[in-house]
This record gives structure tokens, sequence and C-alpha cells, in this order.
């Protein structure tokens, strides 16, 4: 098994760091260096490094890029046509509505996009991006020469200019990416409720660049950590809160479908447009526990009657709340005012059911003394 | 490295126990354990005064990512819980063979002669 896995070319800095590794969608990460806490706390109080490597930039250019990433995606990459550099987050459909997969899309110049994809679904979602160009004037070339490291927390972007001579870094805006030389890229993104960067360069350029990222004050961090801070962030982790079955106004990404040019026909409109005339069977929401009831993933909701109406998809302890939290997919009738539980070994908890973050520009959106159900 | 201290008795379910009394053993979970959780978040102990068998789950250890099952080594009676562990989960991390001890039972000592002893724990968790 292990020998199958693949490995970033930050492999052998890990080990050096003290890296616990695990296999992650046919990668060897590292998922702590020792502490997911401190990691943790580290990029909500200053900053952190994550390898996310395994994440899989693939550029897409051509007279006919455009169209083909105006048909694939639910968003619309016409939004970012007023500015290269601009970025959006996206689902890609099926034609049921289904998610094939979520990504970024960055608008690097007229006729040149680049996305980043999910690990798991790199080699499919590529091969079926061909495919829907068949014929067309696209050309594909997955940046496998690439790797990206993910730096987040409130110092990051202070951090990562020093580092590599960008005073421009300060006034890039969120969700805006700059080419520094044939050999960097990097973009105001992330996965972690944090300001931060995200850096994709060459393998041969990333162990000297970690190590000065962490010389400079970054400290590296885990999967483990990455999980967490993403969970009390609200963001969706593809695989685990939502996947083919389950469409945008069931993930709570209804609002990254953009259905205002009548005239596009992407893959899954029709879908979601017939979901929207009913409206959606289920939501995701977010549960706030006690601190000694922590969600699992695939824990049942219960209503007061006992009836089961929906299952925690992920849950953790959340580090920065100080309670367990959880994203849940729930029967449409649950709401904010409903009452639910959640069944936890012999015990049923009270949950308070919530909007999604949790955590938002360095606070708790739901105070705890509010946030736990009495 | 991790740490097995030679005058414990350990399980296969990576329990430590110490002798107390006459007929008393604390227990608690092994470095090794604790490295495999990642940080502890809550301990859900067994109650005192409740009877337990030898090999039964008596407790749950939640991590951050992780909920893991509590096996007790030994048969018998729970006379003791650290309930300081509720404010103080971490110690399980910080101090497995000390502060972070779980509960104490009282049982039969040839049940605790049955154990491994550290060399035998130490060559379990190498396989």
């Amino acid at each position: 098994m292990t020998a199958a896995l693949q490995r970033t070319a930050l492999y052998d800095w890990h080990l050096a760091q003290g890296a616990r590794m695990s296999p992650f969608a046919g990668w060897e990460m590292p998922l702590h260096y020792g502490s997911q806490l401190q990691e943790h706390q580290a990029v909500r109080q200053n900053a952190g490094i994550f390898d996310v490597s395994h994440m899989r930039p693939l550029d897409i250019s051509g007279p006919d890029a455009r169209a083909l990433l105006r048909r694939a995606l639910a968003n619309d990459v016409a939004r970012l046509d007023r500015e290269p550099g601009r970025a959006l987050y996206t689902c890609m459909l099926q034609e049921d509505g289904g998610i094939l997969d979520d990504l970024i899309v960055y608008f690097l110049a007229p006729e040149r996009y680049r996305v980043v994809l999910n690990a798991a679904g790199a080699g499919a979602d590529t091969a079926y991006l061909r495919q829907l160009a068949a014929g067309k004037a696209v050309s594909f070339q997955p940046r496998d020469d690439w790797g990206i490291l993910a730096c987040q927390g409130p110092r990051a972007v202070e951090l990562v200019a020093g580092v590599l001579g960008l005073a421009e870094l300060a006034a890039l805006r969120s969700f805006r990416s700059l080419s520094a030389g044939t050999d960097l890229f990097i973009a105001r993104t992330g996965y972690t409720g944090e300001d931060g960067v995200e850096i994709l360069t060459s393998n041969a350029a990333l162990p000297a660049l970690a190590d000065a990222l962490v010389a400079a004050g970054l400290r590296p961090a885990g999967l483990a950590a990455r999980d967490s801070l993403r969970l009390e962030a609200g963001l969706n982790l593809y695989g685990q809160d939502m996947g083919p079955e389950d469409s945008p106004d069931r993930s709570h990404l209804g609002w990254t479908v953009d259905l205002r040019d009548p005239e596009r026909q992407f893959i899954g409109r029709a879908a979601v447009e017939a979901e929207r005339r009913v409206g959606p069977r289920q939501r995701l929401w977010g549960l706030l526990l006690p601190r000694d009831a922590i969600p699992r993933a695939g824990y049942r909701v219960v209503d007061t009657a006992g009836q089961p109406v929906g299952r925690v998809q992920s849950g953790s302890f959340a580090p920065s709340l100080g309670q367990g939290i959880a994203l849940a997919r729930l029967d449409a009738a649950i709401g904010s005012d409903s009452s639910v539980f959640l069944q936890i070994r012999q015990r049923q908890v009270p949950a308070r059911v919530v909007e999604p973050p949790f955590w938002r520009h360095g606070r708790a959106v739901y105070p705890t003394q509010e946030g736990v159900p009495q | 490295m991790t740490q097995i201290p030679a005058s414990l008795r350990y399980s296969s379910t990576h329990e430590w126990v110490a002798p107390r009394d006459a007929g008393r053993y604390r227990v608690g979970i092994t470095d090794h354990a604790q490295e495999l959780l990642g940080d502890v978040v809550y301990v859900e102990m067994p109650q005192l005064g409740q009877e337990v068998r030898a090999e039964g789950a008596c407790g749950v250890v939640e991590s951050v990512k992780a909920a893991s099952d509590l096996y007790t080594p030994l048969s018998g009676k729970i006379v003791a819980v650290n309930e300081a562990l509720n404010d103080n989960p971490q110690w399980l991390n910080e101090a497995p063979y000390d502060k972070g001890w779980i509960f104490e039972i009282e049982a039969e000592e040839s049940e605790y002669a049955k154990l491994l002893d550290a060399a035998a724990y130490e060559k379990s968790i190498a396989g």
C-alpha cells in the first residue's frame, strides 16, 4: 500500500521537521508535527505553513478556454473578465446537479486560466475537461513540476512578503493573484478562515522556500490542523461534506452557482433550476455542541421525537471555540430555530443549529455562552 | 522515543497498569497510544462503583479528530476516577503515566500477573 502513495517535493523536509505522515487521497502527507492543537493556534494567532502539493494545478488556455469553463463550471468565469489575477471558487457539476468536484479558478490573462484541483479528483477531472474540450481550441498543461505552500494566519502575508521580497503582496486583495516570474505564482486564497496566501512554485524551489518561511516565523502545520481550521471556517471538504449525490443547494453552496446569464448553459444548470423550483429536500447546517459532546462523521441527528433528521458529515472538537462543531446534512424542515439532538453513543445531546461559518475575521461567530445549548 | 516504563504492566489495547495498595490497580493509556490519538480533548471515564470485565470498553478518549474506546485490562470494580482530567484532558498527552492516569480498579492479582511486561508490550507495538 505505502509504496503506491505519491510524495510531494517536501517529503524529506516533513520528516526532518518531525512530521507524523499519513496517507491522504493517494499521497503521503504530514498529519501533524507533534501537536495539531498548537499548529491550529499558531495559524489563528500568528502564521503557519501547509504543504498542499497534493492539490494539482492545471493550466487551461486557448481561444475556447473561457467558453469551456463557462460550460464546465457552475460559477461564471465571466466574473473574472474585468481584471487578470482574479479568482473564484466554484463547483463542477454533473448533468443531474451532483457535485463532481470543487475548485478555485484563476484568470491569468485573456485565453489563459489556471485551476487547482483536489488530490483525489485531479486525474478524473483533467480527463473529463479534456473530453469536454474535444474538437475545441483548448490546451491543457498539468503543472506536475509545481507544488503548493499555503501560508495562513494574521501575520502570514507580512512574513511571506518579507521572505519573497515582494512588498506588493500587502496590497493584493482577497481572491486575487499575481505571477512573479515564470515559476512563482501567489494567490490571496486559503482554507483556514484566516488571511494568507497560497504559493505555487517549482518542486525544486520548495524545500529552500519552506526553510526560509519557517526561519521567518511560520510554523509547519499538518492536514489535521488544516481540517479543524477549515471546519471552524465553515468550509466544505469534498468527499466528506459533499459528493456526486449532493447538489450545491444541499451543500450550503448555492451562492457559488451563477444563473444570471440565461444564455449560459453550464452542465447541471437544468437540475439546479429544477431543484430550486421545489426547494432542496435537505440542507447543510452547522451544529454547535458542548465540550463533552464531540460530533463525528456519520453520527445521527434526531428531532425531539427521536426521529432521524440527518447525519453529521464533518465533526470535530473546535480548538478555537473549545466545543464540538459539525457540518450536518439535515431535512429541509429543520432550521436555525429547530430543536435537534446529536446521538452520541448512548447519549442524546441537544445541538444548536446555526448557519456556518463558526469562526470569521479572528473571532467566534456564535459566542460560547450562547453557542452551547443548555 | 515512545516511553514504556519497566515498572508497569500493559495490555495489547495500549493501557498501562500499576499496582497501588493491595488488590488495587491504577490504569491509563500508554505513551504510544497518546501519540496515535493526537491531542486529547475529552475523556469519558467509567462510573465510580461500576463493575467491569477485562477487555471490555469502559470509556472513551476523544482527541480532536477521533473517538477511541477505552478498555479495562482487568475485571473488577472501579474505585477511583481521575476527575482532574475533566479540566485537563491534555494530561493524557503530557504525562500519560503520571497526571494522566484515568481510573483505579479493585481486581485479582492473578489477572494482573497475566498482563504484558514492558519488553513484551514494546515487541507488540514494534510489529
